[in-house]
């Protein structure tokens, strides 16, 4: 057993960092603290990373990977997360890349690797449906075969930030006949196609991050397919445990924490500082200790994977406990900063300056938008029957 | 032991809920809260006509001669209704204010036009730097012949931009944090020297932050005796307490009732959620929250006339128990709602909004489990 970094690892720390020091721009650090990253600041980072080769660490090196191991993707992922950089859209980089090049053919690498990774091409994931949340497999958006083209017929929802994207990978029925989970294909959709509507949904603190999207008799080649048809579930279930990989958010959380520790090291009570009291220095001991046993979690994890096993089941627990952790920093943030929890940011025009400290904006809105966290990515419930089923056997 | 309510309490109850059916259902609630001014005074004068401004009011001074029991049922109701007109402040604080500290001059002109709708109060208390403590002031007013001299700045003022007048808290003697020392104040907003920045709140109500310029307050307008209002303070916002408990408690019952209803025709895996026992369990949780909530809020309701130390004992108690229960059925009334309980759309993330905001309004869990904790040594 052993917990340190060798001599290489760290100056390959080393480098990450000088690297984030000397070309993250001043302007997109920190603002997904307050869910302000806007579509500007995403590509903005992307493109440095990508002019860098460092946008895609998951990828093999024959597609524009790093060729990084699993304990330099650590680090990395460490170091953007200290410097609160902004975080890669995860849609074509994490999820529909890695299925491109595991499942598609060579024309389809050729034509749509090299642009997700240059951040060119803006993806989405069409996945849920109202129908089918928690049940994705029980999705109903149809597609027929008519000669070289699908018409898709139906409706995603809660999808990620499609009213800025170019192309969405969309599981869709193309046999309604058998079980709902050998029925379904993977196709990838150019969002300009004919057809194709989106609409807004407006969530609790006022963003807009998720929309519904309208398919209207869209024809799709059929080139655009992955792999085969009525398998798309497998590609399906494949990103989905890649979904989950990178979510128990560690570095993030840790510099969560730190920022909750500043509010409250600001924040008196009588004149003390709140981080000094008993109720709240218990607290974020306790919160921090539930966060290094999850770091030490995903550190097991992570050299299981280093010795090619695959992680399973056992990324639910990143994904349960991450997410947990992630609400709760964001629910003792809330007591932190008390009546300046109550002005409504988001109204406040450009030019106006808060109501109230600039630590207290946007914070309520924070909690209230993080509630999605133990939702989305497989509900913590659903990933609680993953482990009784997968891992306890029950 | 009786908590039965009377026949009067009963009809009061119908005649609010009929009302609210009829005039606040959740579109017009949002309408209301996102169009200016924020709230409605057709609704205001509502209130009025049906009694509600004057139910708990003294019967001499043009109320209904109802009490603490009164407030609890309407402010039950308007939580069912995210209601946000300010009944609170100016019924169950201003009124407060004016019953146990107003001098009779204050008493025969204030009481009566809140009674009648003539008059919205908004209660300016909390400091920037004050967190939850009532004496953490550094607002002051200054003795200066037949006047003070009111200087300072107050954050936060929940209905602010909707009233007439503001009742201000200041430090008349003594140090920053002094118990003793501290004042109280009717103040009119349009006085010269009083600035407001008003903003919308995130529970869909308005606030403003106020600051005060030597504003000229005339010395009639002192709110019991100079240097003694702390207590007089502790008393109207455990009433208030109270009456925000009753809220909650409102809000809480909807989000069951609405889980519960929607556990039980979303299907998922080709039966309604609500059979998972996972999910079953987590409802009946809920539920427990719920009663506990409404039990306590008896409790804080009857204790508000006992005993100083029972009384804060009580009000802190409440305040515990609705934080944590509302907190629990917030969250989890988004949860089972799944990506719905994430929308603006739907009504379930305004009364977990709401929710989350009352349970920083007057001091949250901790600031309330100390209090509670320090009454009992």
């Amino acid at each position: 057993m052993d917990l340190t970094f060798s001599p290489e690892e760290e100056a390959f720390r080393k480098e990450v960092r000088n690297f984030i020091a000397a070309n993250l721009p001043a302007e997109v650090k920190g603002k997904a603290r307050r869910d302000m990253t806007s579509k500007a600041d995403f590509l903005l980072w992307h493109r440095i990373l990508y002019k860098q080769g460092w946008v895609a660490p998951l990828w093999p090196k024959e597609y524009g990977g790093t060729g990084w191991n699993v304990t330099q993707r650590y680090i990395f992922n460490e170091e953007c997360a200290k410097a609160e950089t902004p975080q890669v859209l995860p849609f074509g980089i994490a999820m529909c890349g890695p299925v491109i090049y595991t499942y598609g053919n060579e024309e389809q690498k050729k034509k749509y690797l090299p642009r997700i990774l240059s951040g060119e091409d803006w993806w989405c994931q069409g996945y849920s449906e109202p129908g089918a949340g928690s049940d994705l497999a029980g999705l109903k958006t149809r597609a027929v075969r008519e000669g070289d083209h699908y018409i898709v017929n139906g409706q995603k929802t809660w999808t990620t930030l499609a009213q800025y994207a170019d192309w969405i990978f969309c599981l869709v029925r193309t046999d309604p006949g058998v079980k709902s989970q050998e029925g379904i294909t993977f196709l990838l959709i150019d969002m300009k196609t004919p057809g194709i509507t989106v609409k807004p949904i407006i969530v609790l603190d006022g963003a807009h991050e998720v929309n519904e999207v309208f398919f209207d008799n869209v024809k799709v080649p059929v080139e655009n397919r992955i792999g085969e048809e009525n398998k798309g579930w497998t590609y399906a279930k494949f990103l989905l445990v890649h979904e989950r990989s990178g979510i128990a958010g560690v570095a993030r959380s840790k510099k969560a924490i730190e920022r909750l520790r500043q509010v409250a090291r600001a924040e008196t009570v009588d004149g003390q500082p709140l981080v000094e009291t008993d109720e709240f220095s218990r607290k974020i001991a306790e919160l921090e200790i539930d966060l290094s046993a999850l770091e030490y979690t995903e550190l097991r994890t992570l050299s299981q994977e280093a010795k090619g096993k695959h992680a399973g089941p056992e990324s639910s627990i990143l994904k349960i406990k991450g997410t947990e952790i992630q609400q709760r920093i964001t629910e003792l943030t809330v007591e932190a900063i008390g009546y300046y929890g109550y002005p409504y940011d988001r109204s406040f025009g450009d030019n106006e300056y808060p109501v109230g400290p600039d630590y207290a904006v946007g914070q309520s809105g924070h909690y209230f938008n993080m509630r999605k966290a133990s939702i989305y990515g497989g509900s913590n419930e659903i990933q609680r029957n993953i482990i009784a089923k997968a891992v306890l056997g029950l | 032991m009786d908590f039965s309510f009377s026949e009067e309490q009963t009809l009061l109850r119908n005649s609010v809920s009929k009302f609210l059916a009829a005039n606040y259902d959740f579109e017009t609630f949002k309408k209301i809260s996102r169009t200016e001014p924020g709230w409605s005074r057709q609704n205001w004068k509502q209130f009025a006509e049906l009694g509600l401004l004057a139910a708990p009011l003294p019967e001499a001074y043009g109320g209904l001669g109802g009490g603490p029991v009164d407030t609890m049922i309407i402010m039950e109701e308007f939580g069912r209704a995210l209601v946000v007109e300010p009944f609170a402040q100016t019924v169950v604080v201003g009124g407060n204010f004016l019953v146990h500290g107003g001098s009779e001059a204050q008493k025969e002109e204030w009481l009566a036009k809140i009674a009648a709708g003539e008059t919205v109060i908004a209660f300016a208390f909390a400091e920037p730097q004050g967190r939850f403590n009532y004496a953490d002031l550094t607002t002051t007013a200054k003795k200066q012949g037949s006047s003070y001299v009111l200087s300072g700045q107050k954050a936060v003022v929940l209905g602010a931009p909707w009233a007439d007048q503001l009742i201000v808290t200041a430090r008349t003697a003594g140090g920053q944090r002094d118990a003793k020392g501290v004042s109280v104040f009717l103040v009119d907003k349009k006085s010269k020297g009083v600035a407001t920045r008003d903003y919308q709140t995130v529970d869909g109500l308005r606030a403003s932050e106020i600051t005060f310029e030597n504003v000229d307050v005339p010395a009639a307008n002192l709110i019991g005796q100079a240097d003694q209002g702390l207590a007089l303070i502790e008393q109207a916002t455990d009433a208030a307490i109270a009456a925000h408990a009753a809220e909650a408690v409102g809000a809480m019952k909807v989000l069951l009732d609405t889980t519960v209803e929607y556990s039980k025709t979303r299907k998922q895996f080709g039966v309604p959620i609500g059979k998972f026992q996972v999910l079953q369990h987590r409802m009946v949780d809920m539920f427990m929250n719920a009663e506990q909530s409404s039990s306590i809020t008896y409790m804080v309701t009857l204790k508000l006339g006992e005993d100083e130390t029972e009384r804060k004992k009580a009000a802190s108690a409440a305040k515990v128990q609705i934080g944590k229960a509302g907190r629990f059925v917030g969250q989890n009334a988004v949860q089972i709602h799944g990506g719905m309980g994430m929308t603006d759309e739907l009504n379930v993330g305004h009364y977990f909004k709401r929710l989350t905001m009352l349970d920083t309004l007057y001091g949250n869990v901790d600031h309330h489990l100390k209090r509670y904790a320090a009454l009992s040594d």
